[in-house]
């Protein structure tokens, strides 16, 4: 009955075949590490946020009258609304949290390497989007700080020179940020964006389909099938789908299907995420005052700046490089420059081995050097800008720089240790 | 179906001239959806210039005018208000009004169009507050000088043309909003010959 059911779908669209391909007989490497969690987790987030969002627009009011009272009547008088305001606050933190992480993944593996760079550049228009629905959805509740950091971060667009001023005003659509502005930005972050992240995720796992999983050793497994014998495959156990295999003319090696091995796998890692997930929204739903910060439990006053004006933690390290050009027009520059740099790193990095495991001393140093550098500017960001705190903060955004510009440099001859010919 | 053989030319005529008439229709219908974020009429009106009558203004006297929400200050200054200017200035942030919070016009020592008129936002660059205008007991928060601005929340300072004194925790001097004179007793502010 059943059987029969499936058949009469399978003949009108390709639904098992598509599974197959995609799931139960795509072959992904079998040493997969922890850091190869953050991909599904990212997946999981976004569901959070999509469905606590649905729930809180049944509630929330879009008008800069009624903004800060409908989030209170939200957090109040709504059965479990605190909970799922919680959930989708502390969710906005979390995926900037896992997705940082699986950057560091990709960085660390040279994930982004031929042939993954289209890969890496839907992973980062990922990102953008990201850092504008969070930007746009941090407005929502009309608090002191989203009024002054959505004023702070559209003045950015004013520095552009000649239609600076003119930009600024059509985004906000006043001439201070109003209820239009907010009207606008609640459009876009519960509408065009989201949709836009959707479609750039689907793309995002077509292209990792397409070219294969990058694994922590670096190298491929699929090779050119020469009929010579493979021992102690495990792959041989396994039947994957032709397009893989180009009908014979591949041959998989060292490599599982994703499921059930993998989709078990990320279980755990749901389950380890979902522990402190739980933890942070029950006891600290704010975040130390990162993720919730204390002035946005005032609602917005357009004639009272707070004391200190700083961003979620998730756009400090970018804005402590804003704060330490001494130009307002090059700090927007450099801003702008320390993501596209990111996106540029499968030009910049030269270098044949793909993981830091064979690469060189040098490039794992340089590695630490960006980890840490990207840490430094990010604590700088909350910090008020005091001259001392301004130089460590240029010096630090010297140095994420500087990771880039030796990587293209020493990446070319690099002296890597031998690859090894099967994955460990 | 005629048998005749495909003329490429043609075909490739009709197909860039379709991608091109298409193309225009897009950009077209682009138009109303971008134009939608300018600012409505209702934010234009509310963001208009405002006309304030000095005629009757007395010399030392401040007048405030609403303009976008903010209070605007119109002082017809004294020539000892004036001569103040040059005195304070070793004790300024920025004497010379090097940061760009006034239009070009303002860039000046007395920070204004016509030296006796002084027209600022009355908005502290510190945090927002509304400085007090001390017309002549200032000297009580900075020795030897008359008249200037103090802000009641943070004990910024500021001088007779809207510039912040050194060691105050305001950052910058007083916003100058672009104003014009229409004539010798009217002055319209938020708009300026540049823009009207």
């Amino acid at each position: 009955m059943f059987k029969n059911f499936m058949n009469w779908i399978e003949y009108r669209m390709p639904f098992m075949e598509k599974m197959n391909l995609h799931v139960m007989q795509y072959p992904a490497p079998k040493n997969f590490n922890f850091w190869y969690f953050f991909g599904s987790l990212a997946m999981l987030v976004l569901v959070n946020q999509i469905l606590t969002g649905i729930w809180l627009t049944m509630n929330f009011e879009p008008s800069a009258e009624r903004a800060f009272a409908s989030v209170e009547y939200i957090m109040r008088d709504v059965d479990y609304g605190w909970l799922l305001r919680y959930m989708h606050s502390t969710g906005a933190s979390a995926f900037f949290v896992v997705v940082y992480l699986h950057m560091l993944r990709g960085m660390m593996y040279g994930s982004y390497q031929k042939p993954r760079e289209l890969l890496w550049i839907f992973g980062m228009l990922i990102f953008l989007v990201l850092m504008a629905e969070a930007f746009m959805g941090y407005l929502l509740p009309w608090g002191q700080m989203s009024f002054w950091g959505a004023q702070v971060i559209i003045s950015i667009f004013g520095v552009i020179p000649g239609i600076g001023d003119d930009l600024t005003l059509w985004i906000r659509g006043d001439y201070v940020i109003s209820g239009a502005t907010l009207n606008r930005f609640f459009a876009l972050h519960v509408i065009a964006l989201p949709l836009v992240l959707v479609i750039l995720v689907f793309l995002h796992i077509i292209a990792l389909h397409e070219v294969g999983s990058n694994n922590p050793d670096g190298i491929d497994v699929k090779r050119p099938n020469d009929g010579t014998k493979i021992d102690n495959n495990v792959s041989d156990k396994f039947t994957f789908h032709e397009y893989f295999t180009k009908g014979g003319k591949k041959i998989i090696v060292d490599a599982i299907p994703f499921h059930p091995y993998y989709t078990v796998k990320d279980i755990v890692g749901v389950v380890g995420f979902l522990l402190v997930f739980c933890a942070v929204i029950f006891f600290a739903p704010e975040g130390g005052g990162f993720f919730l910060e204390p002035p946005n439990f005032e609602p917005a006053n357009p004639m009272k700046t707070p004391d200190h004006i700083a961003p979620v933690w998730y756009f400090t390290p970018f804005y402590a490089i804003l704060r330490a050009v001494p130009d307002q027009l090059f700090g927007a520059i450099f801003m702008f420059l320390a993501i596209i740099f990111l996106a540029l790193l499968p030009w910049l990095d030269r270098c044949p081995v793909r993981s830091v495991r064979y690469r060189s001393t040098f490039h794992k140093w340089n590695l630490v050097n960006f980890c840490v550098s990207f840490v430094v500017l990010g604590v700088l960001g909350v910090l008020p800008a005091t001259p001392t705190y301004t130089l460590i903060a240029q010096i630090a955004s010297f140095t994420y720089f500087a990771f880039f510009g030796l990587l293209w440099l020493y990446s070319k001859n690099e002296k890597t240790k031998p690859l090894p010919v099967r994955l460990s | 179906m005629s048998n005749a053989p495909v003329d490429h030319g043609r075909r490739r005529f009709l197909t860039i001239a379709t991608s091109v008439v298409g193309g225009v229709g897009a950009v077209g219908a682009a138009v109303p959806f971008i134009a939608s974020w300018n600012p409505s009429e209702k934010a234009k009106q509310a963001g208009a210039a405002v006309t304030a009558n000095i005629g009757k203004l007395e010399p030392g006297q401040l007048i405030r005018v609403e303009w976008r929400g903010k209070p605007v200050w119109v002082v017809k200054r004294t020539p000892e208000m004036l001569e103040t200017l040059t005195k304070v200035e070793g004790q300024l942030r920025d004497p010379a009004s090097e940061e760009e919070q006034q239009p070009a016009y303002a860039k000046n020592q007395h920070r204004s169009k016509k030296p006796e008129i002084f027209v600022a936002v009355g908005i502290c660059t510190h945090l927002g507050c509304s400085p007090t205008y001390k017309m002549s007991d200032f000297d009580a928060h900075v020795e030897g000088i008359a008249s200037g601005f103090f802000c009641p929340c943070h004990g910024s300072t500021y001088d007779m043309a809207g510039r912040v004194f050194s060691g105050v925790p305001a950052p910058k001097n007083l916003m100058i909003p672009p104003y014009m004179f229409i004539d010798d007793t009217t002055v319209i502010i938020g708009a300026d010959e540049g823009t009207a």
